[in-house]
């Protein structure tokens, strides 16, 4: 899978968790753009991991902070399948 | 002395920080708790029992208080049998072992009581550590290293989370008791990984239950190893008080428990048990174990002969489940939400619309001169606050009642009625 299809996938997955509409860029972050508050965080990784059948480990998500990096380890998941 | 109840720490105003001062990074904790104390509130992280009467009851700032929230489920700090057994460990052996059990510090008692629990649950090896979160700390990080996977419920008590990131184990949350959630994540864990499951028997937050019947077996089916701590359900839950894995059935398929002297026993303390042919290795590579002094022989003592009460409180087991049901619809009813349907197990959680309202609540009921925790963010799920009760076998019918009509009043003052 090609990075721009995964980056259209989440784009439609973070929809719901995007209350205040923001503008998604690949150095929009998670905790200070987007307010993800822990359950936020919780939720919009479980919808991901299920959308590629992948694991985001609380290790590797504590290394992601913004959503280019998060498209970058979903890639790197993906492809190790 | 107390200043009195309704004379709370007053706010100071601060000076710039000097440059490298590293508690900057608690200035926005600093300032919610400043912002909280200067709407007048008493500081409800601050309570000093002047005096303890009973399991039940004790003097708080000048007035006896109802306690509430003490996880002392069994009410066996003040059992007489549990007293002498201290008084005397502490006339025969000493204050303290001053080291630890792997060198001066196992005495005779530690291996009775390590006896105790190995009958209680009844089971072939048991391990005490010096505090239940040294026991999760432990077992999990010594178990679970780098490159094994530890998948948890996401509200696991700290102790859980501190244990997998001191063994640097990858840490897969999934949602609160959600079966399918577990099962998903262990399908897609590399096969040949080591997989540990932990789980809770109750969930103090919210006093609710773990489906660990189902919980257990799609675990097993994965290859993973199965941890439970019963912290909250040891000596109330289950035919013999072994807790919510016993009483669903399912503790043959347990690889360890977990649990603690400080709630049902009434000491402190914590320990594994386990059949693992294996475990007493854990004695010589687990760190928190290791590298701490033993506990002191009156506490082995009065725990010993706690969990060896604690095989036959099927009376009181059967009066706190009255308690907990009592109290229960009766909050119910009076129009509070309540952290579970139905009640589960000695934790009745009242969930609270916001902080400060549930900073007022606590406040006036401990004018009323009751005592429950004030919980809230981020120990708490889904950033709730909550009054948590937690109740004792020893406290009387008319003690609840005392109890629910103290609630009514402190929850029409406040507005939450």
């Amino acid at each position: 899978m090609d990075r721009a299809e995964i980056d259209r996938r989440i784009r439609t997955l973070i929809e719901p968790f995007n209350k205040n509409g923001v503008t998604i860029t690949d150095d929009t972050t998670f905790q200070g753009d987007l307010e993800f508050d822990s359950l936020t965080v919780m939720d919009f990784v479980a919808a991901i991991e299920d959308e590629f059948d992948i694991i985001i480990s609380m290790n590797q998500q504590a290394e992601i902070e913004t959503y280019g990096q998060l498209v970058d380890a979903v890639k790197k998941l993906v492809d190790a399948e | 002395m107390s200043e009195g109840i309704s004379q709370p720490d007053q706010p100071v105003t601060r000076e710039a920080r000097a440059k490298g001062d590293l508690f900057a990074k608690f200035d926005e904790l600093i300032q919610m708790r400043e912002g909280l104390l200067a709407s007048g509130v008493e500081d409800p992280f601050n309570l000093v029992m002047e005096k303890v009467l009973s399991p039940t009851r004790a003097i708080c700032n000048g007035r006896e208080t109802i306690l509430l929230g003490t996880y002392n489920y069994m009410g066996m700090t003040f059992d007489p049998d549990v007293i002498e057994a201290g008084k005397q460990a502490l006339e025969e052996f000493g204050s303290g072992t001053t080291g630890s059990r792997v060198l001066n510090g196992t005495y005779q008692g530690h291996k009775e009581c390590e006896d105790a629990l190995k009958e209680f649950y009844g089971m072939d090896h048991a391990m005490v550590f010096s505090t239940g979160y040294q026991a999760n700390l432990g077992i999990i990080s010594t178990i679970a290293g780098k490159g094994d996977y530890v998948v948890l419920d996401i509200d696991s008590h700290a102790s859980i989370y501190d244990g997998c990131s001191m063994g640097r184990a990858e840490i897969v949350p999934f949602r609160h008791n959600d079966i399918e959630a577990l099962e998903k994540r262990l399908k897609r864990i590399p096969a040949d990984a080591g997989k540990l499951v932990v789980l809770e028997g109750v969930y103090s937050m919210l006093g609710d239950v773990a489906p660990l019947k189902e919980m257990v077996r799609i675990s097993k089916e994965a290859g993973a190893m199965v941890l439970v701590d019963e912290a909250h359900s040891m000596g109330f839950i289950g035919e013999h008080g072994r807790g919510v894995a016993e009483d669903q059935g399912v503790l043959d398929d347990v690889d360890f428990v977990i649990g603690t002297f400080s709630k049902s026993v009434g000491t402190v303390g914590g320990f594994c048990v386990s059949n693992h042919p294996d475990f007493e290795i854990m004695r010589l590579v687990c760190r928190p174990y290791v590298f701490t002094a033993s506990l002191p022989p009156s506490v082995v003592a009065t725990a010993a002969t706690s969990i060896r009460k604690l095989m036959h409180g099927s009376n009181k087991r059967a009066h706190l489940w009255e308690n907990s049901k009592r109290l229960h619809s009766g909050l119910k009813d009076l129009g509070f939400q309540l952290g579970t349907d139905e009640p589960q197990s000695a934790i009745v959680a009242v969930i609270m619309p916001d902080l400060t309202r549930g900073a007022q609540m606590w406040e006036a009921l401990l004018k009323e001169g009751l005592y429950v925790n004030l919980a809230r963010p981020p120990a708490t799920p889904a950033n709730m606050t909550l009054l948590r009760c937690s109740l004792c076998a020893e406290h009387s019918e008319e003690e609840v009642s005392t109890i629910l009509g103290m609630f009514e009043r402190a929850g029409k003052a406040v507005g939450i009625i």
